[in-house]
């Protein structure tokens, strides 16, 4: 019970994933279909289920006075403020809901990504070293590239942007494909393995 | 050098940013094959078409992919093709909204539910990809204010992935361009334009060469080059100075240090760790 | 809804405490931080409410779809793992989803990768113009050096070493390719942010401080 029916249950929905789309038959795309709205419904759980775990670790750390344990309220606060805003009175436009993603959460994950703009600099100075031949080829194909794609690149040589898009369509792209086929063998072979129940570890300890 | 307060490295980069948007140079920008690919394949879709407009991005991306989105609804409401919007990233839907009511709504006077729709989210990511593709309204039964799909009008008619011209796909990584490209491209052979951040952009070239991708933009340069082809200029034109400064900085701050770090070691004040 | 100024201001406020990261961690951010996390996790759960639970399960089900009781359990057996003895039920609902997203991955990478790059890459090796022809050259040997370099089960040496140190440096300019796009991605999320301190907080008072 405890691992034979989840190894069953992940069986026969991969294998009717594949299987739908070898057989065109009305009775198979059917039940496909079927599967594939459960699969949406299980997974929309699983999100809420990730920010009970949230509410779950934050009312832990308060209880146990964790470090920065006090900061735990406006995080349950904004959890609960949102939540209850956004089932109650709807996520549209002109909602308090809508309000607050625009001119809360949007500004600040927008600021934190942009953090990164600082942080890519001082990695170019401080960690960034030719030190082989190789590590001299990725600077300067990445130099080519930076200065290729902006306008600036055109004022300093008329042809760094054709030799920029030359570099993206030509050699990249032949070594990003070689990844890419790479990867499309590891995850096919990743995907048979976990329909099989050869690879088990999603199922965690017992 | 390690020892070097970054805090200063932080202030020059602030400041070399902020320059070129106080005082802009216009520097002029030039279109890439990959850009005019997306936007010659949205300008021949006939007047009256529907597109699915997947709008796979979240405010962490906003300002690289909000200005293709803008650039390229203008593009579509200027040719009166009709847009049905989605999201598969939870933060997508009002950003989503916003476009289509600033665009749509003010600029060209359209009607939401006749010329567009904004479907909202849904969860499942792949799994959405492939139902979207046998059915939508068994996908998104209502759109994202809790209307009956049936109920609008730019829905009649569009039962699957294969009722509309064209996919346009706006990504910020997964789910995105490459899922779009493996679940749906290659299963219903709809012709798929996409836009993406520029981390993701140089993985997405095979796709490009491939032609499983008719077009592609990648981050603000390519937001700013499809700018320029619909002749809107938006904050990624406004942009794109700055980002020109951004990467001679950086540029210069690799050769510096390479600089520093090799006059250093040949003075032999490279402390061993 | 609240004023527009009041709301720009907000979200000013909030990216400037966002910023004073960059001096150092401090009780502003630390604070703007926590209330990200939270409204963020209240937002996704209301998101996922509106328009996942309502439409695709809660109005069908009432409206007589009764099969859909089945992965409305599945999903509820998730919070099993909440519970110390009864957490194995939630291998029921992780099942379901790895099994469902395994299957699409074999057929999305087989078809959408795997066979549709191999075919992209078979290229003529004598094209119409000399740099087509020469590019093509490249990229039909960048391939084939470059899944070389993985070969891992011989050992590199000889022509097979030759071969993968070509790859790598096929590689090497992939990835200062992929540097290079980073960058800018990062330099164009700065400028988003600049852009909305100097222009939309102050147009929503009145004031257009950008020209």
């Amino acid at each position: 019970m405890k691992r034979e029916v989840p190894l069953i249950i992940t069986a026969i929905f991969g294998s009717f994933m594949v299987i739908d789309y070898f057989v065109p038959h009305p009775l198979v795309s059917g039940f496909g279909e079927m599967l594939q709205q459960w699969a949406i419904i299980v997974v929309a759980f699983a999100y809420v289920l990730g920010v009970a775990n949230i509410a779950r670790i934050s009312g832990e750390k308060i209880s146990r006075r964790s470090r920065d344990w006090r900061y735990q309220f406006p995080l349950l606060a904004g959890l609960a403020f949102m939540l209850t805003v956004g089932v109650v009175w709807g996520v549209g436009e002109r909602t308090l809901f809508n309000d607050f993603y625009l001119y809360a959460y949007s500004p600040m994950q927008g600021t934190m990504f942009s953090l990164l703009a600082f942080f890519i600099a001082s990695a170019a100075f401080r960690a960034f070293r030719m030190r082989s031949f190789e590590a001299a080829l990725l600077a300067i194909a990445a130099i080519i590239v930076m200065l290729g794609r902006v306008p600036v690149g055109t004022l300093i040589w008329d042809k760094i942007p054709v030799v920029s898009d030359w570099i993206m369509n030509v050699p990249q792209m032949a070594a990003k494909r070689a990844i890419m086929i790479g990867a499309a063998l590891g995850a096919i072979s990743t995907g048979l393995k976990v329909i099989l129940g050869i690879e088990r570890n999603y199922l965690g300890g017992d | 050098m390690e020892r070097f307060d970054r805090r200063y490295i932080f202030l020059v980069i602030f400041v070399i940013v902020l320059f070129p948007l106080l005082m802009p140079i216009g520097l002029p920008i030039r279109v890439s094959k990959e850009a005019m690919g997306a936007y010659e394949a949205i300008d021949k879709i006939p007047p009256g078409s529907k597109i699915y407009f997947a709008c796979d991005y979240d405010p962490g991306s906003m300002p690289e992919l909000h200005p293709m989105t803008i650039a390229i609804l203008n593009h579509l409401f200027s040719h009166n093709v009709k847009v049905i919007g989605a999201c598969l990233w939870p933060g997508g839907p009002p950003l989503l909204e916003e476009a289509l009511n600033k665009v749509g709504v003010q600029k060209y006077g359209k009607k939401y539910g006749v010329d567009f729709v904004n479907l909202g989210y849904k969860e499942g990511r792949e799994v959405v990809m492939v139902s979207l593709g046998r059915s939508i309204p068994t996908t998104f039964p209502d759109d994202f204010y809790g209307t009956p799909i049936s109920q609008l009008p730019v829905m009649q008619g569009v039962r699957s992935l294969n009722d509309v011209a064209m996919i346009v796909n706006i990504s910020a990584g997964y789910p995105g361009t490459k899922e779009w490209v493996q679940q749906v491209q290659s299963r219903y052979h709809v012709i798929l334009a996409a836009g993406c951040t520029a981390v993701s952009a140089p993985e997405y070239y095979p796709y490009y060469q491939s032609g499983q991708l008719v077009g592609l933009l990648g981050g603000l340069a390519g937001a700013a080059e499809y700018e320029k082809l619909v002749g809107v200029a938006g904050t990624a034109t406004r942009g794109m100075d700055a980002q020109s400064l951004g990467h001679l900085a950086i540029i210069l701050f690799i050769a510096l240090g390479n600089f520093l770090y090799l006059y250093l070691k040949k003075k032999g004040k490279l402390t061993r760790r | 809804m609240l004023p527009l100024p009041v709301l720009t201001t907000m979200a000013a406020v909030l990216t400037i405490a966002v910023f004073t990261f960059l001096y150092k961690d401090n009780p502003f951010y630390k604070f703007a931080e926590h209330v990200f996390v939270g409204i963020a996790a209240g937002y996704v759960v209301a998101i996922e409410y509106q328009n996942v639970f309502l439409p695709n399960l809660w109005r069908p089900l009432m409206a007589g779809q009764y099969v859909l009781v089945i992965p409305f359990l599945l999903g509820v057996l998730m919070f099993s793992r909440f519970t110390g003895r009864f957490n194995w039920l939630s291998r029921w609902a992780i099942g379901l989803m790895v099994g469902t997203f395994s299957g699409l991955a074999i057929i999305g990478f087989a078809q959408g990768d795997l066979v549709a790059q191999i075919q992209a890459n078979m290229l003529p090796l004598r094209a119409h113009s000399l740099i087509d022809t020469f590019s093509n050259c490249i990229i039909v040997l960048g391939l084939l050096v470059s899944l070389v370099y993985f070969f891992f089960s011989k050992e590199h040496k000889g022509v097979l070493g030759a071969a993968a140190r070509l790859g790598i440096w096929f590689l090497m300019v992939s990835f200062g390719a992929s540097y290079g796009f980073t960058v800018m991605a990062r330099i164009s999320l700065l400028v988003g942010r600049l852009l909305f301190l100097m222009m939309d907080w102050p147009a929503s008072f009145g004031i257009q401080f950008l020209h």
